[in-house]
Formats: C-alpha cells, structure tokens, sequence
C-alpha cells in the first residue's frame, strides 16, 4: 500500500483535548477534595513531626541535635533495641503459632472449624492492653498462679510485652494465612501425588512455596502491629522502655515535644521500612489462583486432624481464658483475694462513669461512616478518575499503614494544638479524634475499596458515558451497590479499630472528650485494675454486639440487594 | 454500497494517530463509514483496531487528527456527548439492575415518561428476542443472551452509530454463529450505522458491508469481503484473511512470468518487476486444480500427496511439487478438495498427483511484503 507511515517522532505528543464538561468539575473538585484532606490531616502533621525533631524546646533550630541525644543517652536509646527485639520476637512468634492454626483452619477436616475461627478473631474486639492485663492477673506479682505456686516469672518486661503481642497480633496474622492457604489450585496436589511425592515432600515443594507470600506478607504484619503498638508494654513492660512508650514518656510524662518528635521520627524508620519491603515482595507475587483452578477439598486424615484439633484448641483455650480472666476480674470484689461477686466495679465513680464510653461508640460510629465514605471516594477517584495525581494520591493512601499511632497523635498535637493557627478550632472536639482514626486507619479502607473497584468492569463508566448517563449517578446507582459487601467491612473495620485504639487518640483527648480505651489506661495507671477491667469487658462487648448486629443485617441485606449474585458466574469479566 | 450518496459521511476519520509513550498504535489513520453502513476493522490482536473504536468513541484521545460524525466535528468531545451506543466483549451489564433497567438506563437520565421508557424497553426486549426475561439479573441469562441485552440497552436511545468491540469474542462457537447472524439482521431491519471490531476474519467476512483490515496500526486495506478475499492487496491481507500458499519465487525473463524453482509459472497481470527480482505467489487452497481437470490448464505441476486431513465437508492435501524435488520445501502447498472430489480421485498419501495453479488466481506480491 502506498500509505505513508508517519514515525513516531512525527506524531505529538500531547493528545487532543476534550472540551470540559461539567462532570469534568465534579470530578477535579473531588480529585482536590481528597488531595486536600491527605494534604491537611496526614502530610502536613508529619512534615510537622519531622521539623519540630529539628527544634529545641524553645523553638530554636538545632539540626540534628535532638538526634544525637537520643542515640548517645543509654536510657532512652535502648529503646530502639528494645523495641526491634520484642517486635522481631513476636514477629516469629506470632507467625509460627498462626501458621499452623491457618493450616488447620483450611487444609484438615478437623471439626469445630467454625468456633475456633470465631474465638481466633477476639483480640481484635479488644485494645492490646487487654491482654497485657490478664497476663498480669495470672503471672504478675499478685496474679494467681504466682501466688498460688510461689513461683514468680518476672512477667513484667520483654516477656510479658512479647506474648502480649502475640495475642493482640494473632488474628491479623491468621487472616493473612488462612487467605494465603485458601487460593490453591488442587491440580497441584494431584500432580504431586500422580508424581510419586510424599506428604513431607508435597508440603514442602507445593505447600510451602504456594503460601511463602503469604508468610512475608504476615510477618511484616506482625512486626509493625507490634513495634507501633503502645497499649501492651505500657501495660506491662514495666521498665523496659520501647519506643512508643518512650515517646508517651517524653510528651506526657517530661512535657519534652521535641524528644518525643525525634523518637518518632526514628520509629518512622522500621514501619515505613517493613511496609516497602513488604510491597517489593508481593509484586514478585503470580497470580496461584486463575480462573480454571480447581478449589482444594481437604481430605480426611485422622491423625493430622485430630492432632491439628488439639493444638487449636490449646490456643483458643488460652485466648478465651485471657478474656474469661478479664470478665471475671470485673465481677468480683478484688483479684485474687475475694471472689465475691459483685457489680461495683462497673460504676466507674472514679472515672467519670459511663461518659468515655459512649463517646467511644459515637466517635467508633462516626469514624466508620467518615472513614468508609472517604476510602471508598478516595479509592473511586484513584481507580476510575486516572488523573497526574493518581499516583501520589495513592502513595499518600497507603502512607497511614505505616505510621505510628503516637507519631500521628504527636502530629496533630503540633498541628490543631499550635498557638494562633486556625486549625485549633478542631483540638478538644470528638471532630478531631475521628478524623485522626479516619487516618491512622485509612490504608486498609483505601486498599479494599480500589481491590473491589478493579474487580468492576472497567468499562462500567464508559457504558454509562456512552448513554449519556453522568459518572457520578453511575457511581451511585452501579458502583455502590456492587461494592456494598466490602462498603460494609470497611466500615466494620473502622468501628471496631476506632472503639479499641488507644495509641492514636491517647495525646489528643481533652477534658468532655474521653474514650474508654483512654479510660481503661488512665484507670489502670491510677490502680483501679478492676474498673479497668470493667471497662475492657465493655469494649469488647459493644464490639461483639455491633459485629453481630451487621453479621445479621448484611445477612438480609445481601440477600435483597445481592440477588443478582445467584445462579450466575461473575458477571461483567471478559473470560 | 450507499457510499455514493451526498448526505456527509455518519463517521469520517482524518489522519488519526494514536501513540502509548513511544509505542506507537495508530498512524496516519483516514477513513469514512457511510450512513447505515455495516463497517468491520479486523486484524490480529496489539494491530490497533480497538484503539481506533476507543477514540471515535472518545474513550480514548488520539494525538492527531479529526473525527467527524454526520458532518460535525466531534474530536473535542466527551463521550457522553458524542451519541452512539457501545457494546463490549465483557458485556458490561449492571449486575445490580435487572435487564430491563439496564436497557432503560441511557433512557432515565433523558427526560422520558415512565410509560414512554416502559414502553421503549419492551420495544426493544422484543426486538432481541428477551421480553420474558425482562425482571431476570444479568447472572441468570447466558452468555449470549447477556450480550443481547448488551445490545438492547446500546439502541435504547436511538443512537446514530453503535460501536460493537469485539462483541462475539466471549461466547462459545454455536452461540457466536448464531448471534452473528441476529445482529446483522438487527442492524439491516435499523439501518443504523455500525462499526465492529473482530479478529475473527470470518465473522468480518460474513456480517460486513466493508472490511478495514489492520495490522501495526495501518490499514493495509478496504473493500467489500469478497474483494478483500479475491483481491488481498498485501501479503498480510492474504494470509489474514482466509488460507493462502505462498511460494518464493523470481520474476521470470517474460512479464507476467515467474520461476519458482525449476518451473516458470505464469500469475496475474497486472504485477511488473525487473527479471530476477525476487518476488511472493500466493493462491488459495481451493483454487488449485487436482486431478484430471488439471491436465488441461496452465501452470501444470505434479505434485506428491505428503499429507491427507479429513476435514468434514472438504479434505485437506499437503502438496509437494515433484519437479522441486530435493529442494528444501519451501514450495509446499496445501489444497483443499470437496470430499465427495477426493473420493473420486481414489489416491491416498504417497501417490503423485497433477495440478494446476490457474494463472489467473496466483497472485504475484513484492518479496519484502511484512508476512511473505
């Protein structure tokens, strides 16, 4: 043909614009929108954190001063070892003993599956202090086997933080596992079988490697969940001094902002390290699961299922005797010498009654309608709005996972707390402990939302585009209703993480604004162990009742507006 | 075809160009689709045919040059400003709404009486064969009938163009063949205008009224399907479209004569190059003569059956030419002879054979064409 082929470098570069529309606004007003709440509530704190380390308390810029006090102080920098120690141990710990409870959840064909699952999942009804506390009514210096044996295991330290986290990181960990040992092909295991291998060999030549992912994805997990974690060695580390309870010290305790900057700053270090490891790991991942894999049913081995059985039942029995620890503490009339039963314990005469804990349940309500609206728009206009700020947005969105909730705390001290700037209207409001709940958990609202909006067809818009139909009433009457499954784990997961969380709001609460996982701490340092308990009982409990409560409604939900799911493959995906 | 009348053409592409960082997908791109035209853009997949639907669609935004609907220029505008409708391999139905409010959706945001967009979406069900399903989710339909209810909610509105991207490509073989034929009637009974994207040459060649056929972002040629099967303009074209053997070959002292290795052959006029440059035969399996027949037209070989696939209706022979013999089998031909013929001939793998390469179907090309 006699067609003349332009090289490339004959072709422009820029494309040809289309006129704007008013959708286009709407879009770039909500492209700004979100990009302004990242820009106000989560980079400019830390760029905050970040300069006042470089200050001295008067103000004065000092470099890097700060930096070199804290590394040249032996007290406070045995923190940092402190801190990488117990969170590496728990890390191996925790991974270690969900590993094989995930592997018996998935790949036996143990009974009670169903209940050891449900009790697996408690800790994340409770603030990490919870478990500290039990093992302290049991191991510490008047727990009850101590007293009871004599013998004292010096709980209080790296021990007692170490297994502290373990409980408090266990379902997190699980979750990841059980979701690694899920997506399997079956083909595999039939391969390997037809081939001759073992069950050592299969474990280790398909099993293993399948989940190894999986495995890494699990430990960073566990690692930052506990070096970030400020509830535990509070609770019982005694004087073993970690980071995050090094920089509650340096604010709260010394009044010293600037050294509580700095050690935050460096905390900023291995969390933001194990989170980008973490994701150069997982692009390696390949997809193990496609679409013609065949699911994996588990075949009966007596042996290894009743063998697997009493493992988990073992430690579901020592995660429901913490809980049962917990509530009967709050019943009697004082651990361990009394066991009369009694309700005083739940009057909290001596911490403003029930007030923190009502405002802990309308600040959980409001955090998980905020938060739900904000990850699903934000990751709305990520996904579908492929703008230049895309990828920044993005990278912002997943900048919260990693960050330490008592760095983010100190941060919005620096920011609503600053003389003179017209951000303070929001310090001392329930306004400012959502919105610092919004962020401190934003990444996994975020990362949910854009997973269910890539699993939409992608030319949903287009389609509505092409019919004239506005992208926003698509969004509202296609996108939404799609999504609402994960609309409503989302907003699960901001509610029960908003009603534990302690580490994020603990610097921010003011006077009329107490929550009662602040509460359970305050009365724990203040000696009242019990109302602490009580307090805790009633945290997990409002936890529980609302999982329930949307466990039952998403049940009726799911069956009206996911009708269409029924009697069909998923629809809308190109084979 | 209607491409005579003076009414400005229903799509005209200018010199469209389309680059993905410094791969370039679409150059040089001018076309025009007539009103009430079947128009089909084929080519293998990465050849940019997609991309060139996209952008007169406005989903995607070319570098360089204009799209025109109706006379209008509408290369500055949105899609939703545009009026077409757009069917997708993936069907693209809201799985939340049932089938008849994915038809009314592009009716609803126009100001329509409920009865009005009632009454259009029966219309419409009723026109692709759906009306009992009408209150069914998408998941409960089959494949096929998803994409025809794809197709229902694409007409709703009246749109002067509708796009098909590669709309058959998701179902199976039965439902595919069937489907063709219902939406070219659909289209024939509308008269709308409409351009498809396929791979698939024998879907373009049984629906369109014009072929586009693509590859490496050029149009390597136009024309009605079976001017683009007779006459392929490029070697690419041939083996594109339909089965084509190709032969090297080196142009002969006569004109219009070839050699190809101890044989001259005569092909079509029409194909000048110097004596000995090198050059492309190609002729399709169901030209060649085999047989009797054969010993009466030009271009007579004999040739050894290396190969016999029954194929149902036809039977396909693997062919070498005896008189190149010992060379390295590049001539190797493959033929395809009714089955009832193949019977006749009572010979099986091994037997020599006579054949004929009519002159006047082996097509001479440059020997540098990109698929030769």
């Amino acid at each position: 043909m006699s067609v003349r082929a332009p090289a490339a470098a004959e072709i422009p570069d820029g494309v040809v614009r289309h006129r704007l529309s008013g959708e286009d606004g709407i879009r770039w007003a909500l492209v700004a929108a979100f990009a302004a709440v990242l820009l106000l509530f989560l980079l400019y704190p830390l760029g905050q954190v970040l300069w006042r380390s470089l200050l001295d308390n008067g103000g004065r810029f000092i470099g890097a001063a700060n930096y070199i006090r804290y590394f040249s102080t032996p007290a406070i920098a045995a923190s940092i070892t402190n801190s990488l120690f117990v969170s590496a141990a728990s890390m191996v710990l925790t991974v270690a003993l969900a590993f094989g409870y995930a592997y018996a959840l998935t790949r036996t064909q143990m009974p009670a599956k169903g209940l050891l699952r449900v009790i697996a999942m408690l800790p994340l009804f409770a603030p990490s202090l919870v478990q500290a506390f039990a093992l302290i009514y049991v191991f510490g210096n008047n727990g009850i086997l101590t007293r009871a044996t004599g013998l004292n295991v010096g709980i209080y330290g790296a021990k007692g933080i170490i297994l502290a986290e373990t409980f408090y990181c266990f379902p997190h960990a699980l979750l990841i596992l059980m979701a690694a040992l899920a997506a399997t092909d079956a083909r595999l295991y039939d391969a390997a079988r037809t081939l001759g291998a073992g069950p050592l060999k299969t474990f280790l030549t398909v099993t293993l490697p399948g989940v190894k992912y999986g495995v890494v994805s699990a430990c960073f997990v566990v690692f930052t969940l506990a070096i970030t974690d400020f509830g535990a060695p509070k609770a019982i580390g005694g004087k073993f001094s970690v980071m995050a309870t090094e920089i509650y010290n340096q604010v709260s305790g010394q009044q010293n902002f600037t050294m509580g900057a700095t050690v935050s700053v460096v905390l900023l270090v291995p969390a933001v390290l194990a989170f980008v490891v973490d994701r150069l790991v997982q692009r390696r991942q390949y997809a193990l699961v496609t679409s013609s894999s065949k699911p994996l049913v588990p075949e009966r081995r007596p042996l290894a299922d009743w063998s697997l059985l009493a493992y988990c039942a073992l430690i579901a029995g020592f995660i429901l005797a913490i809980y049962l620890v917990i509530l009967v503490s709050s019943l009697v009339h004082r651990w361990p010498y009394n066991f009369g039963l009694t309700l005083k314990h739940y009057d909290f005469d001596t911490a403003g009654g029930y007030r923190s804990l009502w405002n802990s349940i309308r600040v959980a309500a409001l955090t998980a309608v905020a938060g739900t609206a904000l990850a699903f728009v934000g990751g709305y206009v990520v996904e579908k709005c492929r703008t230049a700020a895309s990828g920044p947005l993005y990278l912002l969105s997943v900048l919260p996972v990693s960050v330490p909730g008592m760095v983010l705390g100190l941060a919005y001290i620096f920011t609503f707390n600053a003389p003179g700037s017209p951000l303070n209207a929001l310090y001392g409001t329930l306004a400012i402990l959502i919105i610092s709940n919004v962020v401190h958990y934003f990444t996994v609202g975020f990362l949910t939302a854009t997973t269910a909006l890539k699993q939409m067809d992608a030319e949903f818009e287009n389609v509505g585009a092409s019919l004239g139909v506005p992208f926003y009433r698509t969004f509202w009457r296609v996108t939404v209703p799609i999504a609402l499954p994960s609309i409503v784990a989302i907003s699960m997961y901001f509610f029960l993480n908003a009603m534990v969380t302690l580490s994020a709001v603990v610097f921010i609460i003011a006077p009329g604004t107490e929550l009662a996982a602040v509460a359970v701490l305050l009365m724990d340092d203040a000696g009242d162990t019990a109302q602490a308990a009580a307090m805790s009982v009633l945290i997990i409990a409002t936890g529980l009742a609302v999982r329930s409560v949307y466990w039952l409604a998403m049940r009726g939900v799911t069956r009206r507006t996911q009708a269409w799911t029924q009697g069909g493959a998923a629809v809308g995906e190109p084979s | 075809m209607r491409g005579s009348a003076p009414v400005p053409a229903a799509v005209a592409l200018e010199g469209i160009a389309k680059k993905f960082g410094a791969y370039v997908a679409l150059r040089d791109i001018t076309l025009s689709v007539s009103a009430g035209e079947f128009i089909c853009f084929l080519g293998p997949s990465g050849c940019g045919k997609t991309t060139l639907l996209r952008i007169i669609a406005g989903l995607e935004r070319q570098n360089a040059g204009t799209v025109r609907m109706g006379g209008r220029d509408v290369s500055g505008l949105p899609p939703a400003l545009r009026n077409y409708g757009i069917v997708f391999q993936s069907y693209a139905l809201f799985p939340n709404l049932t089938v008849s409010r994915n038809v009314a959706y592009g009716l609803e945001s126009r100001r329509m009486s409920a009865a009005a967009i009632a009454r259009r979406v029966d219309e419409l069900l009723a026109l692709v064969g759906l009306a009992r399903h009408k209150d069914k989710y998408p998941a409960q339909l089959s494949g096929g009938e998803q994409q025809r209810v794809a197709l229902a909610r694409a007409l709703a509105p009246s749109p002067a163009l509708l796009l098909l991207d590669e709309p058959l490509s998701a179902l199976d073989a039965r439902v595919r063949q069937s489907l063709r034929h219902e939406i070219r009637g659909l289209q024939r009974r509308l008269g709308v205008t409409t351009v498809m994207v396929t791979h698939d040459q024998e879907e373009a060649l049984a629906m369109a009224d014009r072929i586009v056929v693509m590859n490496a972002g050029l149009v390597e040629q136009v024309g009605a399907p079976a001017e683009v099967y007779r006459r392929p303009w490029t070697p690419f074209v041939a083996r594109f479209v339909g089965q084509m053997n190709f032969l090297s070959a080196v142009a002969a002292g006569r004109s219009g004569w070839a050699r190809v290795g101890a044989v001259e052959l005569r092909h079509q006029p029409g194909f000048e190059a110097a004596p000995g440059d090198a050059l492309t035969l190609a002729i399709r399996p169901e030209e060649i003569t085999v047989g009797p027949a054969a010993l009466h037209g030009d271009n007579r070989l004999t040739a050894r059956i290396t190969a016999v696939q029954f194929l149902g209706a036809f039977t396909r022979l693997s062919l070498a030419p005896v008189e190149d013999e010992g060379a390295d089998g590049r001539t190797a031909l493959e033929c395809d002879v009714a089955a009832t013929a193949f019977a006749e001939l009572g010979v099986g793998e091994g037997a020599d054979l006579p054949i004929a390469l009519a002159p006047e179907a082996l097509r001479a090309f440059p020997a540098s064409g990109p698929a030769a």
